[in-house]
């Protein structure tokens, strides 16, 4: 508002104090519905999923979804358990890897490398480029060089990891970045003023004022990397598991190749159990997204 | 600057490294080994058994070896078997690879799959699971009852110039009807389905009218589509359509000897003609070197009408179980 205001009145100094003229009027009522149908659409939409997943699948929701097996002879008593677990694993691995790396390259292409080189412009390019590439992409290089080729660790939970640990770091490089960027470079410089090393300044002025944008940025890839199905199905997480999976060894499967498998089947029975599977997923994500905020918000002081 | 850079990139390195270091601690799948037709006596005490089975494949099988991998799990707790799911070429693509124990098919295993099965030095040998009517469906407000093998190779022949209903050779329908356009809904060239169903009616497997909408492995789609399409027309397997007869009608196919309903009585009698087949396993000699495997395979014939009950499949008739017991035990050697 005040910079549609402060903007379009500098030609006509006297007015400001006076009502504003009738098409400014005009175009900020017009300004802010626009600002007020994007709210609706953004809350709307998560609103009807919530509504639609609950009134879907309430009459599946108990702790059995939560603690059974699952399973196609007794469609009734099944539940997602492996599949939550299998979720859990890939999900734990995402962040021990991008957390490190994402960082890590962040300091590196903003504290550390010049920016005007031939590499770091190569490297700035790349993970830009990476950002848009489409998610079965990296399932189909997930399956050549991590399940199969050089790296050859099989159909197992930690190469879904992998996988999905290459799909989102653009993400948190990108917001990681933008987080290191926000620190005003006095800090730094005043570290090193007072001698700190270059490492150590960045260490101690730059990450601790950075660590939420770089959480911020760390949600939003986790909950990304939660809900994908396709690369999954390429890198072999599978539809039927009974039993808790292994990090290094054995079939896994996550909640959306579940749920995407069970939408798929004839039996109705299974269709009411994809639902359910929507809203075991939510209160997960939902879980972990207010577990990491709060994290932030822990982080998060003010610059003195 | 300079050692930091370094600092910077060896921690990053480390990162790397510490990952790829954790993946080489456990090996991959076991390396395929060449054909050995000795596989170990059974087992005496299926109490003991252990070790893990690994099924992948067809959409159509998948269903019916959950069912089968659960109850043997039931008596079997020691032995993990998962099944997946990626559509029968899929399926034989990774079962050839020897990345899997057993591959399930809704059609036999294609030359050009034997041939990379070779390539990679496996052996294998299949079971007959359950049988399936594939069933041809159409929109409930179609009057059609029946159609010709010829007819239905009409509409689905590679170049087909059937656009409406009217276009069919030989179909005296309502002159309200017949200028209803001609939707075809059908699974991807991954589906076994797909192969059979091509091989059957066109004459060539993967011969197809290219205007079909692919619905790639999720059979419910071709559902959809029918019901919500006047002049839809699609085909999928018979567990799918005995759980949507409400939403689509199923037609008699002619094949020469009059108009025959898809039905289990039909299929298990031979005259459901041409689209009643088979529904397979395959597995590997690696695998049934394994007696949890053996078991497995066992313990599916053994239960083969139960499982098929409860997932909703044709079973086997006690003979077709009988003659693949035998198969099983020409293959274990016992």
């Amino acid at each position: 508002m005040s910079i549609t205001s402060s903007t379009a009145s500098l030609p006509q100094r006297d007015s400001i104090r006076g009502a504003p003229p009738a098409g400014e009027r005009a175009f900020s009522i017009a300004f802010s519905a626009v600002l007020g149908l994007g709210i609706f659409v953004a809350l709307g939409g998560l609103a009807a999923i919530l509504i639609w997943a609950v009134s879907a699948g309430l009459p599946r929701l108990d702790w059995g979804l939560f603690t059974n097996a699952p399973s196609t002879a007794r469609i009734e008593t099944a539940g997602f358990r492996t599949a939550i677990f299998g979720s859990l694993y890939v999900i734990a691995g995402v962040i021990v890897l991008i957390i490190p790396i994402g960082l890590g390259t962040a300091l590196y292409l903003e504290e550390f490398s010049d920016r005007t080189s031939r590499f770091a412009r190569l490297v700035d390019l790349n993970i830009q480029n990476l950002a848009g590439v489409p998610a079965i992409v990296f399932g189909i290089l997930g399956l050549a060089f991590i399940v199969r080729g050089p790296v050859g660790i099989g159909f197992v939970a930690a190469a879904g990891s992998l996988t999905l640990a290459l799909l989102v770091l653009p993400t948190i490089i990108v917001s990681s970045r933008e987080a290191i960027r926000g620190v005003p470079r006095s800090l730094k410089e005043g570290a090193l003023a007072l001698g700190a090393t270059p490492w150590k300044a960045v260490w101690t002025q730059v990450v601790p004022y950075a660590a939420p944008g770089v959480l911020t940025g760390a949600i939003l890839s986790v909950a990304r990397a939660f809900g994908e199905a396709a690369p999954l199905l390429l890198v072999g997480a599978v539809t039927f598991v009974t039993f808790n999976p292994r990090f290094w060894s054995d079939g896994y499967s996550v909640l959306p190749v579940m749920i995407y498998q069970y939408a798929t089947r004839p039996q109705a029975s299974f269709r009411l159990l994809a639902f359910a599977g929507v809203l075991v997923m939510l209160v997960l994500v939902l879980f972990m997204n207010s577990f990491a905020i709060w994290l932030r918000n822990r982080y998060e002081r003010p610059l003195q | 600057m300079r050692s930091l850079t370094r600092t910077a990139a060896v921690l990053a390195a480390t990162a790397l490294v510490l990952a790829a270091c954790g993946s080489e601690e456990e090996p991959a799948a076991p390396a395929p080994s060449a054909p050995s037709t000795s596989a170990p006596a059974a087992p005496a005490a299926p109490a003991a058994l252990s070790g893990s089975v690994n099924l992948d494949g067809s959409s159509t099988v998948g269903p019916f070896q959950e069912v089968a991998a659960e109850l043997f799990m039931d008596e079997n707790s020691g032995v993990r078997v998962t099944v997946a799911i990626s559509g029968t070429g899929g399926g034989f693509d990774k079962f050839c690879a020897g990345e899997t124990d057993g591959s399930n098919a809704s059609r036999q295993i294609k030359e050009s799959e034997e041939e990379k099965c070779k390539a990679n030095n496996i052996a294998y040998d299949f079971i007959q699971v359950a049988n399936d009517a594939l069933s041809v469906v159409i929109n409930n407000d179609n009057p059609i009852q029946c159609l010709t093998v010829d007819q239905v190779s009409q509409i689905w022949d590679e170049g087909s110039t059937v656009t409406t209903w009217g276009d069919v050779d030989g179909l005296d329908l309502p002159a309200a009807f017949a200028s209803t356009p001609v939707t075809l809904y059908g699974p991807g060239t991954d589906s076994g389905t797909f192969d059979f169903f091509t091989d059957e009616i066109n004459g060539e497997s993967g011969r197809i009218n290219t205007t079909y909408t692919d619905i790639g492995e999720d059979d419910t789609a071709a559902v959809v589509g029918v019901a919500g399409t006047p002049g839809g027309m699609g085909f999928i397997p018979f567990s799918y359509y005995q759980e949507t007869k409400d939403q689509v009608k199923g037609i008699a196919i002619d094949d020469g000897n009059g108009c025959i309903e898809p039905t289990p009585e039909n299929v298990l009698g031979l005259t459901y003609t041409p689209l009643g087949r088979g529904l397979f396993t395959y597995f590997s000699d690696v695998a049934l070197a394994k007696p949890e495997t053996v078991a497995f395979a066992e313990f599916v014939l053994d239960n083969a009408i139960e499982i098929a009950g409860l997932a909703d499949f044709v079973p086997m008739t006690p003979e077709q179980i009988e003659v693949q017991r035998a198969k099983v035990r020409a293959l274990t050697g016992n």
